[in-house]
């Protein structure tokens, strides 16, 4: 990865407490266009809270976050961030349960849809041709996805697995230039996560997005991140490629503990 | 195989998006339709026309419109009675007093309330469920209040107003018959029209705040905006409705029909017959306003040396034990009964 790009997202010396609880203590992250970047670190470390913070549903207390090379106010409604292209999965399913897969992919595009309010109720004209467009769009994400034969079940139904790669489809749906994905491969098994995993370099490598992810499997970290950064209590401790933070006797602290002193 | 699905192919994305795709549920459709344009008019007496189906196409329009409140979007309204009466007074003041055409004052009746849904709306951008039902209940009190006491719209505290003959170009609506047509066209145009709205982007913006608020956000759906386009369209539904069950059923606006206890039924209705389904709110309200009448009549045969009084009660047990076991019995309402019905037929009569 050339470090000298300029960097897709920046965050600078980002701080946020929930009460008395420092969750972030000057933090600061690039993601480079057309990488995969993870952030990892124990439960609690605050990876969680920085997409949180990247997405507009927390307001940090002070830093500064860049996108795309100019600054965005810290303070900014969610749906203004996705408007500018980043695109999100949540660690816990967020799905819309009582959705069809495909309106649920559908609700990602909804930043693109511009038919009006009369033209819905009439459906007829713009209306039909736009629901058609996208359904198109949509439909590709489903072949893409492998995921043609649950097309039209809800989502509530399915397996924990298909329920999550649902959960990235509508995540691409919106088209992003910057897709987070918080522990998509949680609670899975072998299987599952390979597949997963497939889907999110297939992601990066045919269509060209730029992800960024949380994950606490360190096999699949290592073998498909280009950068990682460590995060512990709220502060950054590492950040390099796989092999530099293998070996990088801060993150094996963090993680292993300290050696006993005999 | 009554009910078919297989062989029919759906070739492009127009076809497999049409809001009925399969053939069965067309003419299913086209039946419905053609028993209550040409079969029920001509049919029946006077007294079902203007007192059973009039009631039950207004009181089904009201409970669509608190569907795409509650059952789409997910915000809880106990104040819908109160929307109905804006749309009630407002379209008879503009029909009586500014001499407005009768469609154009019901479409006004709609308009002026779906100015006021917002309004109530605004505490739904930061709080939900009990909280918000709490909220909305303030609607209904302030409107109710308001209504009674404001001189110029109500004529007085008691609250009335009569309506006058009913013109449409020029055409007198003085039998049931003709205002049953009123109704009726209305409601069919709001009903695709709603039909629409929800199948479409705005309905999978409303399911998504419904499920997961957060989620939704975060993928790009202005809480903001949908929250109170929600609460603009379900509004203008229940004012349409008010409207019409004043010009059409009542004869006049008064306060006292859209009280708490209609506020409470038609959230009763969609309940039953199926919170975030079209059909469910046809199935709500007719169950609400069809079987009592079911009930007396049944009690009147059995009970017949029963004093009138307990009749009454009794009537009120059976009616509420039925809303019990139909809950018990299929808790997402009618319409997922219906929906069971129909995958059972689907392979009837050789399960298999």
């Amino acid at each position: 990865m050339n470090q000298k790009t300029e960097p897709l997202l920046r965050v600078e010396d980002i701080h946020i407490s929930f009460g008395g609880l420092k969750a972030l203590n000057g933090v600061s992250l690039e993601v480079y266009p057309g990488e995969i970047m993870a952030i990892i670190g124990p439960n609690g470390a605050g990876k969680t809270t920085m997409l949180n913070i990247i997405n507009g549903v927390y307001t940090p207390d002070q830093g500064r976050i860049f996108f795309e090379g100019t600054e965005r106010p810290l303070k900014m409604k969610p749906h203004n961030v996705a408007a500018m292209g980043i695109s999100r999965t949540f660690q816990n399913l967020a799905l819309f349960k009582g959705m069809d897969t495909w309106c649920n992919i559908m609700v990602g595009r909804t930043q693109k849809m511009h038919s009006n309010f009369f033209s819905q109720g009439v459906y007829w004209g713009t209306s039909q041709k736009e629901e058609i467009e996208h359904r198109e769009a949509v439909e590709w994400i489903i072949d893409f996805l492998e995921i043609e034969n649950i097309r039209k079940q809800p989502v509530g139904m399915l397996p924990y697995g298909l329920q999550k790669r649902v959960e990235l489809g509508r995540a691409l749906a919106s088209e992003p230039k910057l897709l987070l994905l918080d522990e998509p491969m949680a609670g899975m098994n072998l299987e599952e996560k390979e597949d997963i995993a497939r889907f999110i370099l297939d992601t990066n490598e045919e269509i060209g997005y730029t992800i960024a992810l949380i994950e606490h499997d360190m096999g699949v970290v290592m073998d498909i991140c280009d950068r990682i950064a460590v995060l512990d209590f709220g502060n950054k401790i590492a950040e390099g490629t796989p092999e530099e933070i293998k070996s990088n006797p801060k993150v094996i602290k963090a993680y292993l503990g300290e050696a006993e002193q005999a | 195989m009554l009910y078919r699905e297989c062989g029919n192919y759906k070739d492009t994305y127009a076809k497999d998006m049409a809001i009925f795709p399969i053939p069965f549920d067309r003419w299913g459709l086209g039946v419905m339709l053609v028993l209550a344009f040409l079969v029920i008019p001509f049919t029946t007496s006077d007294y079902w026309l203007s007192s059973i189906m009039i009631p039950f196409y207004c009181f089904s329009l009201a409970a669509l419109g608190l569907n795409f409140l509650t059952g789409y979007a997910g915000q809880v309204s106990l104040g819908h009675a109160a929307f109905m009466a804006v749309g009630a007074y407002a379209s008879l003041i503009l029909y009586s007093r500014f001499h407005v055409p009768l469609l154009l004052s019901i479409l006004g009746g709609g308009i002026v309330s779906s100015a006021v849904g917002p309004v109530f709306g605004i505490p739904s951008l930061r709080i939900k469920g009990f909280y918000l039902a709490v909220s909305t209940l303030a609607a209904q009190f302030i409107i109710e209040w308001i209504l009674t006491h404001w001189k110029w719209v109500s004529g007085g505290v008691f609250g009335t107003i009569d309506a006058p003959d009913l013109y449409v170009f020029g055409w007198i609506l003085d039998t049931p018959a003709k205002k049953y047509y009123l109704v009726l066209c209305i409601l069919v145009l709001l009903v695709v029209f709603g039909k629409n709205l929800v199948r479409g982007q705005l309905g999978r913006n409303w399911m998504a705040i419904r499920d997961m608020d957060v989620a939704a956000e975060v993928i790009g759906v202005s809480l903001f905006r949908n929250k109170l386009i929600a609460f603009a369209v379900s509004s203008f539904y229940a004012g349409v409705a008010g409207a019409m069950v004043t010009m059409a059923y009542y004869g006049a606006a008064n306060i006292e029909e859209f009280n708490l206890v209609l506020s409470f039924h038609l959230l009763g209705a969609i309940i039953i017959g199926g919170m975030g389904t079209v059909l469910g709110s046809f199935f709500g309200a007719g169950f609400m306003i069809l079987m009592p009448i079911f009930i007396n009549q049944a009690l009147l045969v059995f009970l017949e040396r029963v004093p009138s009084d307990l009749r009454a009660n009794s009537e009120a047990i059976v009616f509420g034990g039925l809303i019990v076991f139909f809950l018990i019995v299929e808790p997402y309402g009618m319409a997922r009964l219906w929906h069971t019905i129909k995958d059972k037929m689907r392979l009837w009569p050789f399960p298999y």
